[in-house]
């Protein structure tokens, strides 16, 4: 069988804070294979964005280190690469793109500049020839005018706009692994369904594998095929779509499944009161000593407390980290 | 119907901007009625905080009117509007920079009363405990910062702000957008529950409208300014009859893997316009699916198609 896309093995990457060292990304195993939309879903401070950029080490160092582990890309391990050989990776084997299109495009250049840019920097191309990309990869991303809007800033663009631009210059160079952290989060309803069309379209015309950052449960739901769910550094659960949402094993998934705004509610004439996780995510500086989520937990029992569970199989595909989930609830 | 709340009239705002003027507001026309949640849904740039901000009389229309319990407040004074505010209220999207960094949560629940001139030192301190544990605080946080709480909490404290001289409005600007899903639910029920203890009306601003669903009596679409659909919760969305409507629903990601494959997404034919230079006729024309010529001349009027839905479509009805 040849190697996956990618394959994360046990990654660890922590931070030195003013409280001591944490670890934001505590034992992350997962892999993408070609042609799959992987989604990490997980709410603020769960170390998904810090995984996501520790794959292209993209963490600042200090305070931030990958500390174990290791990111296999076609096999081979990123960690054991250069500077200058990641610089080969980044953008054209793997891309890249972010939350906030304004902060992660350059304002003084023009929009095709900053597209014709990386061509030029990972093919042996000419100007011309490199501008002639460019349009394409307009025409591509579904930018309008595209003629006209090579010449423009980023700050003449609206935000899904820009949003494709970034797509645009991610895609330039043929990537083979595109990695999205939030890539909708900051644009309008309307706009974030054509972006998430667009990079579902682009994944299977371009047979790109997607790793996909996100905190909506509805994103995952809309584009990914596989879901790997994040709490606390850990990965909780992993599962295809579909048993994920049809049975949820994790007591946290359920509940971040439960809390949820659902459209059903606009039928009723008295809406249910939402149901809620109580408690808050328990402070990278202060883990508790057992499952990071049994402070909060409904199902926990004693064991939680003092034992972390192991990620196990527990059915075809569907991996979960809880002794309740595991049928090993009961107290030894 | 009884006498609303809050009656506005023919509101218009514009704001002068680099490169022109935008209509922020243009001629809108709401009420909200005693115990009432309307929801003002909307994408950026549609007027949804603008108007909120009018109807509150935190920034000042440049034509129309607003009434409060019948009377004319439009024209009021800072002075004379002073214990009208006492009823008006309004909570942010984002607490950090709502609340005073450098205040203690209990000098900042204590400003509302010293403004008002409301009672001593040693009650306001009370009252400020009392408030602290009505929004699920402790009372022991008092003496905290707004940096030591997270942000479900500093929410929290904005909302028991809001509270303190028992309003019988008030204005949420996307109150749980900055939220992480499960505090967002926490925070909505908070608001739901605060709402039946208190007997209070909301007017729930939000881009987000699978939010509305489990808040709102009434919804207003806005567009560009402009209402576009105004109708009870129920209706709009077993009947939305505004192609914008229909494609703000389509739009919402459904967190149902099955529920995905089934449904066919309204398309969004072109890219927003922008504020600054608004298409003419119907601002929707750019986008929208069933237009004809009309549509590019003049704009539909916001007219009652049945009891209680009102939508601005020629194409409609």
């Amino acid at each position: 069988m040849p190697a996956p896309l990618l394959e994360l093995r046990d990654l660890r990457t922590q931070f030195s804070t003013q409280e001591g060292v944490v670890s934001a990304v505590d034992g992350i195993s997962l892999r993408i294979e070609n042609g799959q939309t992987l989604a990490v879903v997980g709410e603020s401070g769960c170390g998904k964005s810090v995984m996501a950029r520790s794959i292209l080490q993209l963490i600042p160092t200090p305070p931030g280190k990958i500390v174990g582990g290791e990111v296999l890309y076609q096999g081979a391990d990123l960690l054991k690469r250069n500077a200058e050989q990641m610089c080969d990776i980044r953008g054209k084997e793997i891309s890249m793109i972010f939350q906030e299109p304004m902060t992660s495009l350059n304002p003084v250049l023009t929009v095709g500049d900053q597209v014709a840019e990386i061509i030029l920097e990972h093919e042996k191309i000419d100007r011309k020839n490199a501008r002639a990309r460019v349009l394409e990869l307009f025409s591509l991303v579904n930018i309008p005018a595209a003629g006209k809007r090579v010449r423009e800033y980023p700050h003449q663009l609206s935000g899904g706009m820009r949003q494709r631009v970034m797509i645009a210059i991610s895609l330039a160079c043929r990537p083979k692994l595109l990695i999205a952290d939030e890539p909708t989060t900051a644009l309008d309803v309307t706009i974030q369904a054509q972006i998430l069309d667009l990079i579902t379209r682009l994944k299977e015309e371009l047979g790109m594998g997607v790793l996909l950052i996100t905190h909506d449960l509805g994103v995952v739901a809309e584009v990914a095929q596989h879901v790997v769910v994040m709490y606390a550094g850990r990965k909780v659960e992993e599962a295809p779509v579909e048993p994920l949402f049809d049975e949820p094993l994790h007591p946290y998934t359920r509940g971040l499944l439960d809390c949820v705004p659902r459209l059903d509610a606009f039928e009723q004439a008295e809406p249910d009161r939402l149901r809620t996780v109580e408690g808050l995510v328990p402070s990278l500086a202060d883990m508790p000593p057992g499952c990071s989520f049994a402070p909060r937990c409904p199902v926990s029992v004693d064991r939680c407390r003092w034992q972390k569970p192991e990620i196990k199989e527990v059915r075809p595909g569907h991996l979960v980290a809880c002794f309740v989930a595991q049928g090993e609830g009961l107290d030894s | 119907m009884n006498e609303p709340l809050l009656q506005v009239t023919d509101l218009t705002k514009n704001f002068k901007v680099q490169g022109g003027i935008v209509r922020a507001v243009d001629g809108v026309s709401i009420s909200v009625q005693a115990g009432e949640t309307l929801g003002l849904v909307g994408e950026s740039g549609c007027g949804k905080s603008t108007l909120g901000a009018l109807m509150v009389r935190l920034i000042d229309a440049d034509e129309g009117r607003v009434a409060f319990e019948g009377r004319n407040i439009t024209n009021l004074s800072r002075t004379a509007l002073r214990p009208i505010r006492q009823h008006m209220q309004i909570i942010f999207q984002d607490p950090f920079a709502s609340l005073n960094p450098r205040s203690t949560v209990e000098r900042t629940l204590a400003e509302p009363f010293l403004v008002h001139g409301i009672g001593t030192p040693t009650e306001r301190k009370t009252w400020g405990k009392e408030l602290l544990q009505r929004v699920g605080l402790r009372p022991e946080h008092a003496s905290r910062y707004p940096h030591e709480f997270s942000g479900g909490q500093r929410q929290r404290v904005a909302i028991a702000r809001a509270l303190a001289l028992r309003p019988k409005l008030i204005v949420c600007d996307e109150p749980v957008s900055a939220l992480d899903v499960s505090i967002q639910a926490q925070v909505l029920n908070l608001l739901k529950d605060l709402k039946s203890e208190f007997g209070l009306s909301y007017i729930f601003i939000t881009h987000d409208f699978s939010v509305l669903g489990n808040v709102a009596q009434r919804i207003a679409v806005m567009y560009l300014g402009r209402i576009v659909e105004l109708a009870e919760r129920t209706k709009l969305w077993r009947r939305p009859l505004h192609p914008y409507t229909q494609l703000l629903f389509s739009a919402v990601p459904v967190p149902d893997p099955h529920a995905v494959k089934d449904r066919r997404r309204v398309a969004a034919l072109a890219d927003p316009p922008s504020p600054l230079d608004p298409p003419s006729g119907c601002h929707f024309h750019t986008r929208c699916p069933l237009k004809e010529s009309i549509c590019t001349q003049r704009a539909p009027p916001l007219r009652e198609v049945e009891p209680g839905h009102r939508v601005a479509c020629h194409m409609v009805g």
